[in-house]
């Protein structure tokens, strides 16, 4: 048995689908932060996946990928600080209990 | 061929991906979907290992590992009492996410496997070293990347004055 890129892009696929359920099912805003990490994940491991199978000689895929980590961490600094300083006026992080700003 | 090892290696890592992928969504508690993604960051990170990504890997582990989810847990032990079980999904919510990933998971998957069936094993390659990776990360020539990686730094700065800002005491 060879272990060819479909064997890897199934999984990452499925973490994917994953983090789309999490994102559209959750309430709290710390959880649907969490699913989409899982969907930034799986986009790196797809970006390093076609670089090391199709590409190997270049390394575009892991720079992309790098990137894309560092802009996830600080995105997820800010998102948090945001959800805390929401959750410290109304005391909630549910996405329902936020309708002070809806026009 | 793959030796036998390599085979279970696989196996591990890619059920450790999607179990623990689908337990970070499907869990009521929240401290233990922070958890799972844990887990799930820490297959993925093998699996740069074993592509031969060791510097990744490493980033992967060091960024995602050590830095996001001790946020994410810093901050549900800040909102929301340990134990707290979220409430029950309303099954339209629940059937809404359901259709959304089985379509996205139909359509990707039958456009990959149409694609990449039955062709592409891993190619033989010698693995990027630290000294390459360094060079084109700094290198200023075509295909180097100086001008990202100054705007990355820029963009750290920009987070950590509006992490600042947002949460100063009023």
């Amino acid at each position: 048995m060879n272990i060819t890129l479909i064997y890897w892009l199934i999984p990452s696929l499925i973490m994917f689908c994953c983090g789309v359920y999490g994102f559209i099912t959750r309430k709290n805003m710390i959880a649907m932060l969490i699913s989409l990490e899982l969907m930034l994940n799986a986009v790196d491991i797809n970006f390093v996946l076609f670089n090391r199978y199709l590409f190997p000689g270049q390394m575009e895929g892991m720079f992309f990928t790098l990137f894309a980590i560092a802009i996830a961490a600080a995105e997820t600094a800010l998102a948090i600080a945001i959800i805390i300083n929401i959750f410290r006026s109304i005391k909630t992080v549910d996405v329902q209990g936020i309708d002070k700003m809806k026009f | 061929m793959e030796s036998v090892g390599s085979i279970i290696l696989y196996v591990i890592v890619a059920l450790a991906m999607v179990t623990f992928s689908v337990l970070a969504v499907t869990t009521r508690k929240i401290l233990r979907a922070a958890t799972y993604l844990l887990f799930t960051l820490f297959a993925a990170a093998a699996l740069y290992f074993m592509l031969g990504y060791e510097f990744l890997g490493a980033v992967q582990i060091a960024v995602y590992a050590g830095g996001i989810v001790v946020l994410f847990v810093f901050s549900i032990l800040l909102t929301s009492k340990p134990g707290d079980n979220s409430e029950k999904l309303a099954s339209k919510s629940k059937t809404l996410g359901l259709v959304a990933a089985l379509a996205m998971f139909c359509t990707a998957g039958y456009a990959m496997v149409a694609r990449f069936m039955n062709f592409v094993t891993l190619p033989e390659h010698a693995d990027p070293d630290m000294n390459l990776i360094g060079e084109t990360l700094m290198g200023t020539a075509q295909g180097q990347y100086l001008l990202p990686f100054e705007a990355i730094s820029v963009l750290l700065l920009a987070c950590i004055i509006g992490g600042v800002v947002i949460a100063r005491k009023h």
